[in-house]
């Protein structure tokens, strides 16, 4: 393992050579972006960094980058990034899903990894529809957005992602919009510098199913508060905002789980065996 | 293989009562007092699905040589209450002659017990432990099973010691009074020494006492296992607490993850991170597991499923036995995705099975699924210490870049293992992936990929040298029992009967069940003239899959049935006589 050499790495030496299956104008490009330029300023080697995901288009991002991945089953990335890094924690380890992998199907890994408090970063880029299957309501849609499968809306509420994680023990919850790349790169420095269980929400547009999303840009904006680490008035503030609000919403000091291994002994010990002598 | 000696005694017997009256815990103990003192022998249960209040029972089985299954028949019943026997008592049939010991306080003897013709003899139990300050039942029964197969005071007094000292001594004076009005009652009986065992083998050191479950989660560790997660789940859960303990002293550790989902993808992720990886569950937990099995077989990540069969389908009876996840395990993934599937013939082989399976996976880069049931995995058993095998799981791996080589984690090798890079290691970069991939694991639609991997993928499953571990085969004969599992060792008990009647039967099992072990298997039958198929389940699942595989030589009959009332060996034998004798 190579030791971390600090602005040793350019954006670039995180990108594979592989073209994203991405349409144009997603918001999934910056979203990529980001994490290169974050990965960068860290200054982890690429071989140290492995990106987890499941299905859909946002996680088919590990193999645009230059780091170690696994693009894995539906919904299941939060567990596959749990087993990795209790058994390798030298290794910095991302899940990357999106709000249907994530929040639906997954649902129930997100909240026993924010319980769990390990020390990974999940980003989720919200674009609030499927778009692999082209175009359906996913837990984060509007209930009222009409489609094909529930035609005149779900009539369901929004799933609200960040008040979930909080209320699940989550130990840092940051809401960027994709084209802030600024902001958003900074913001996943901080989320995977922090101990624990980082999570992060990035609204990243579906230009082609919900061309509506492209007014993002107009409605996001900073949250106008300081993070705090009490999450009483952090639950109030996510609970009680539009759902734009940008920026670091909660950075507490929860403590993450403390399971993981030590260099594995390369032979089974021999009192194992006598627990079973007569 | 070598027959064993005509044994010279062995015992069967059961206690019996509701849940929390202490029935298994009085059999534990004397299972444990009869290893001190030398014998081999047994243990099973039988409960229902309650912690408290349901039915159960502790199944033995005692002898001077060691034995691999319970008996057809008990010699020996004794109930420390009847409540809910209707549901069990066809699982600990008394044989006629045999004996049953109540407590007159209990009323009539239920009809359903003493239908076989066994004798009653009353005890009254309950006085005698209420005799007894803080005095339990249980343990008068212990007492009374201990006189009449011929253990000692002693024995008795070394394991109650042992097992229940943390509880004070007033607790453990409490027990050995209650264990000795129940062995003063015994002898009062007039049973004389009908069911003592007889000389222990005391020279034989170094014997173990262990389940089947403990036995995989050594046979693990030994392996090269040093992570696992999993969920709770009846009867695997004692898989996961034996690892819980044992991982973090080889510098490993357990998860308990939040469902099937979860700790199925979790050793996936260990696995993919350089660790061996293992997780136990049973039926319903093995159905929850199967996509991301078939994430295993095509991102090529080692890792090893234990399925601990119970009765199904759905919920089923989870506490009790049944041989009917060979389907799912072979045949349940979607697409066509080849892996592994071994099942282990005997309690003792679980250890060795389940240390084989860890080498297999890291060999091959596969999911094996080992298919152990509830009959090992709970029974307990005093056996030889088992022999250190060389068995330890080891990977191909990708050692790093040099100078203008570009790695390919899939890349097609003669016997369709690549080189897998670990994460850390530099140049080795990859996306492991479910998607079809080409060489390099880029994502790929095209139908030269989707051929090329997978003839990959078959090929290091089907080119593997399983040597001589494919499967057992004992004793030689044209008259073939073809088992497999748990079901094993009633059929050797079988072959040992039908030998004292001049029958000559050879018992084969395959170990290994996918690959179809061609070879190994087709040499074993290749003179059969008549194939007893002999399995626990309903549908009949491991007959169809030997004649999807392979025509079977000369006459095949099928002998079959739901758990849990488990075949024996006195059955195996009536089937392999009336069939012989025609």
């Amino acid at each position: 393992m190579n030791a971390p050499t600090l602005n040793a790495y350019k954006a670039k030496d995180y990108r594979s050579e592989m073209d994203p299956v991405w349409c144009p104008g997603c918001g999934d490009y910056h979203v990529l972006m980001s994490l290169t330029k974050s990965l960068a300023e860290l200054g982890t080697p690429p071989e140290d960094i492995a990106v987890i995901s499941g299905i859909g288009c946002s996680s088919r991002i590990p193999a645009y980058t230059n780091c170690y991945g696994f693009h894995g089953v539906h919904g299941r990335s939060l567990a596959l990034a749990t087993g990795l890094k209790v058994a390798r924690p030298d290794l910095t380890v991302l899940a990357m899903s999106g709000d249907g992998d994530g929040f639906s199907i997954g649902g129930n890994h997100f909240l026993h990894a924010c319980r769990r408090n390990i020390d990974i970063t999940y980003v989720v880029m919200d674009n609030r529809v499927y778009g692999m299957t082209k175009g359906q309501p996913s837990p984060t849609t509007e209930p009222d957005w009409d489609s094909a499968m529930s035609p005149g809306g779900t009539g369901m509420s929004p799933f609200h992602p960040l008040v979930i994680a909080l209320a699940s023990g989550a130990n840092f919850v940051a809401r960027e919009f994709s084209g802030d790349i600024k902001s958003t790169t900074r913001t996943l420095v901080e989320a995977v510098n922090h101990p624990g269980f980082s999570f992060v929400e990035i609204l990243s547009p579906c230009v082609t199913f919900r061309p509506d999303e492209r007014e993002w840009k107009n409605t996001v904006h900073k949250a106008p508060v300081e993070p705090t680490d009490d999450p009483a008035r952090a639950a109030r503030r996510i609970m009680t905002d539009d759902g734009m609000n940008t920026g670091i919403l909660y950075r507490g000091d929860r403590r993450p789980y403390h399971m993981q291994m030590d260099e594995p002994a390369a032979e089974a010990p021999e009192h194992l065996d006598h627990m079973f002598e007569i | 293989m070598t027959q064993q000696k005509r044994p010279k005694k062995s015992v069967s017997f059961a206690i019996v009562g509701s849940g929390g009256a202490g029935a298994l815990t009085a059999g534990s103990i004397v299972l444990e007092a009869a290893g001190q003192t030398g014998w081999y022998g047994m243990m099973n249960r039988s409960v229902g699905p309650q912690i408290r209040g349901g039915e159960a029972g502790a199944l033995l089985r005692l002898a001077n040589h060691p034995v691999d299954c319970m008996n057809a028949e008990f010699d020996l019943l004794i109930a420390i209450d009847w409540k809910n026997v209707e549901r069990f008592s066809a699982e600990m049939p008394v044989r006629p002659g045999g004996t049953i010991i109540a407590d007159p306080a209990l009323g009539d003897v239920p009809e359903i017990v003493t239908r076989s013709g066994a004798e009653v003899k009353l005890v009254p139990i309950k006085d005698l432990a209420a005799s007894v300050k803080g005095g339990r039942a249980n343990m008068v029964a212990a007492g009374l099973a201990a006189q009449l197969i011929g253990l000692t005071e002693e024995a008795l007094t070394e394991i109650v010691n042992a097992r229940i000292g943390a509880k004070g001594e007033a607790a453990v004076a409490n027990s050995l009074a209650c264990a000795r009005a129940g062995m003063q009652a015994a002898a009062e009986l007039g049973l004389g020494n009908t069911l003592e065992i007889g000389d222990a083998y005391q020279q034989e050191q170094g014997r173990w006492l262990i389940t089947g479950n403990e036995a995989v989660g050594l046979g693990a560790v030994r392996g090269g296992v040093r992570f696992a997660a999993g969920y709770p789940i009846t009867p695997a859960t004692e898989v996961l607490e034996w690892l819980a303990a044992a991982l973090p002293e080889a510098g490993g550790t357990l998860v308990q993850a939040e469902d099937e989902l979860a700790s199925v993808n979790m050793i996936l992720g260990a696995s993919f991170g350089g660790r061996a990886s293992i997780t136990a569950t049973s039926g319903p937990g093995l159905s929850l597991m199967i996509e991301t099995l078939g994430l295993a077989v095509a991102s090529e990540i080692p890792l090893v499923v234990v399925d601990v069969m119970r009765c199904g389908p759905s919920t089923g009876i989870a506490t009790k036995s049944e041989q009917s996840d060979l389907n799912v395990a072979v045949n349940g993934f979607h697409g066509d995705a080849p892996h592994v599937v071994v099942a282990p013939i005997s309690v003792a082989d679980c250890l060795y099975t389940a240390q084989w399976s860890v080498y297999l996976a890291e060999a091959m880069q596969t999911p094996v699924i080992l298919l152990s049931d509830q009959a090992l995995g709970q029974s307990r058993v005093v056996m030889k210490r088992p022999a250190n095998l060389s068995f330890v799981g080891k990977r191909k791996t990708y050692a790093g870049a040099s100078a203008d080589d570009r790695y390919l984690r899939y890349a097609l090798t003669a016997d369709g293992v690549s080189e897998m890079a670990i994460p850390g290691v530099t140049g080795g970069q990859h996306t492991a992936d479910g998607l079809t991939h080409s060489v390099s694991g880029a994502p790929s639609s095209s139908g030269v990929d989707q051929q090329e991997q997978m003839d990959k993928r078959r090929r290091k499953i089907e080119d593997f040298d399983y040597g001589i571990h494919w499967g057992e085969t004992f004793g030689e004969g044209k008259t073939v029992i073809l088992t497999w599992g748990s079901l094993t060792a009633p059929a050797r008990e079988a072959q040992r009967r039908l030998a004292e009647e001049g029958i000559a039967v050879k018992v084969v099992a395959p170990r290994l069940l996918a690959p179809f072990p061609h070879e190994g298997l087709e040499g074993a039958l290749k003179d059969a003239e008549r194939i007893l198929v002999v399995e626990q389940s309903h549908a009949g699942q491991f007959r169809t899959y030997l004649r999807a595989n392979t025509d079977l030589p000369g006459e095949a009959r099928h002998f079959h049935r739901p758990g849990p009332n488990l075949i024996g060996a006195r059955e195996i034998t009536q089937q392999i006589k009336d069939w012989v004798n025609q």
